[in-house]
């Protein structure tokens, strides 16, 4: 355990160097945020009525998920690790006394984790001294806030998770690129990272919300607005806690799989 | 001209050698931008307009932005890749070569995986432009393509500019592509809807609206005016500042040494 943690601890220090990429993520992602949010307002002006939520819920929604973007996005990958397979450098890792997949899901966690502090205080900051229906407003109520952490720290899970699943697919295809893109492009919209899943029709928002993609983003900012309370919450946190262990089981199992096939070429 | 369709020939073979990869990233291409599509389907169902705006208008603006972005991004890619053309002493190769040098750049990557992106552009416009109810008159269909070519004008500046300050920098500069990226994502609706203050901004310093809103207007008969037709015209003077900025960063290029 120690080993993985002093993991955690380099790449966190590595990160926290580089604070001038965190200034440029972080005025890229307010931009965002506020283009999205004009964006939502010009629908919310053309029927108020066919809105699914408060025009604040949106704007925590939106405003939780810029500053913490880093955490839940799945195009978040490691380059080094699809080098490291691609170069063949593996063979490295893999007489280094730890466990691959651990070491690699420790990696992967740290990064998002050292990313998202970095930037989602300032964001949120300013975020919240923003005039009205565009503020980041607060939490529904303690109890909500607590879930919502709770919720979060599953969804890193699951995130990492499904990333993994990414990186031991590339064992087999070798060239990364192509994989990579199905893999992502519509998790973004299945998570409801492009819009909260409360805008689709209900039998896709059923689906979904039944779905691993739909557990990474949507539900934990949903809990966070209180759209989400009681047993549908103890619901949902239940149904994170699944997803995180099929996935993270799949992905070891699949590794194990792949490892075993797999050839270094020499060099 | 030549030359280029030799480097043209040299690209589609070199990414015809990893054909799975390629179909891969071209379908990932396809997925990537109907995740977009998807999100106007189900928000323009739900409200039904935007802005005045009904569903099948959105979807044109749409497919016109999106294949200005894919041929920006297909042809001027070198740009966008500059850093590591600097990072790996790739720059210092071209400068010694008899050749136009934004020529070489250019020539440095061609990226035929777009044309996912083209393919889904195609159908939309195969969908939205007999239901639009625009008549397609010479001086309409004069414009729909004064759009586009104007729309590549754009992104290529935009691009351009982002190659200049890697001079710099060395590192690409992340946030410039809120406005590549971003002139994309957000520019699949008009960019009136998202309010006076940006609509100004992508007026009159970064000319998105020139070649997007403007001519849109004339496009689906909300104007008859003709300036609005024309305002693609304007944005190609955008080329103008970026061309003096890659000049003045190539006058303080210094190799990497690598």
């Amino acid at each position: 355990m120690k080993k993985y943690l002093s993991f955690f601890r380099i790449r966190f220090n590595l990160l926290l160097q580089y604070r001038g990429a965190a200034y440029a993520g972080m005025v890229t992602q307010f931009f965002w945020g506020i283009m999205t949010l004009l964006m939502f307002h010009a629908f919310y002006e053309a029927d108020p009525n066919a809105f699914p939520m408060t025009f604040r819920q949106l704007s925590a929604y939106i405003w939780i998920q810029q500053s913490t973007i880093a955490l839940l996005m799945v195009w978040f990958l490691e380059n080094d690790i699809f080098e490291e397979i691609t170069s063949g450098g593996v063979a490295y890792s893999l007489v280094r006394p730890l466990d691959l997949y651990t070491m690699w899901f420790t990696k992967n966690a740290a990064t998002r984790l050292a990313k998202a502090t970095l930037r989602f205080l300032p964001i949120l900051l300013i975020a919240s001294l923003l005039p009205d229906p565009y503020r980041m407003s607060l939490p529904a109520s303690g109890l909500s806030f607590i879930c919502f952490i709770g919720a979060m720290l599953l969804a890193l899970i699951i995130v990492v998770a499904y990333c993994m699943l990414i990186y031991i697919a590339t064992f087999h295809t070798m060239n990364p690129m192509g994989i990579r893109l199905v893999a992502t492009s519509m998790t973004e919209f299945f998570s409801g990272a492009i819009i909260p899943l409360a805008f689709l029709p209900t039998y896709l928002r059923t689906l979904l919300e039944w779905s691993p993609f739909g557990s990474m983003v949507n539900f934990p900012l949903q809990v966070y607005n209180g759209n989400i309370q009681g047993m549908a919450l103890l619901q949902g946190l239940l149904l994170q806690l699944f997803w995180a262990v099929v996935l993270v089981w799949i992905g070891k199992w699949w590794m194990q799989q792949s490892l075993k096939k797999v050839i270094v070429q020499g060099g | 001209m030549k030359l280029y369709l030799k480097y043209f020939q040299i690209h589609l073979h070199s990414q015809m050698q990893y054909k799975v990869s390629f179909f891969l990233t071209v379908i990932g291409q396809f997925i990537l931008s109907f995740s977009a599509f998807l999100e106007i389907y189900f928000m323009m169902t739900r409200f039904h307009t935007v802005n005045d705006f009904p569903f099948e208008e959105v979807l044109l603006c749409f497919a016109i932005v999106m294949l200005a972005f894919a041929l920006a991004e297909c042809f001027v890619r070198g740009f966008d890749g500059f850093s590591s053309i600097l990072g790996n002493g790739q720059f210092d190769r071209i400068l010694v070569r008899p050749r136009n040098i934004i020529f070489q750049v250019l020539a440095t990557k061609i990226e035929l995986s777009r044309i996912g992106r083209f393919i889904q552009a195609a159908i939309i416009f195969a969908y939205a432009i007999p239901r639009c109810q625009i008549i397609w008159s010479a001086d309409k269909i004069f414009t729909l393509i004064l759009m586009v070519i104007s729309g590549v004008v754009v992104f290529s500046g935009l691009f351009i500019i982002y190659a200049s300050l890697c001079f710099f920098t060395t590192e690409g500069l992340e946030f410039l592509n809120i406005f590549t990226d971003g002139g994309r994502e957000f520019g699949k609706y008009p960019f009136s809807i998202y309010g006076e203050g940006v609509l100004k901004l992508f007026t009159y310093i970064i000319p998105l609206a020139l070649f997007q809103y403007y001519p849109f207007l004339y496009l689906i008969g909300k104007t008859e005016d003709i300036k609005y037709m024309l305002a693609p015209l304007i944005a190609f003077l955008f080329l103008i500042p970026c061309f003096m900025l890659w000049h003045f960063g190539l006058k303080h290029y210094k190799s990497t040494g690598s």
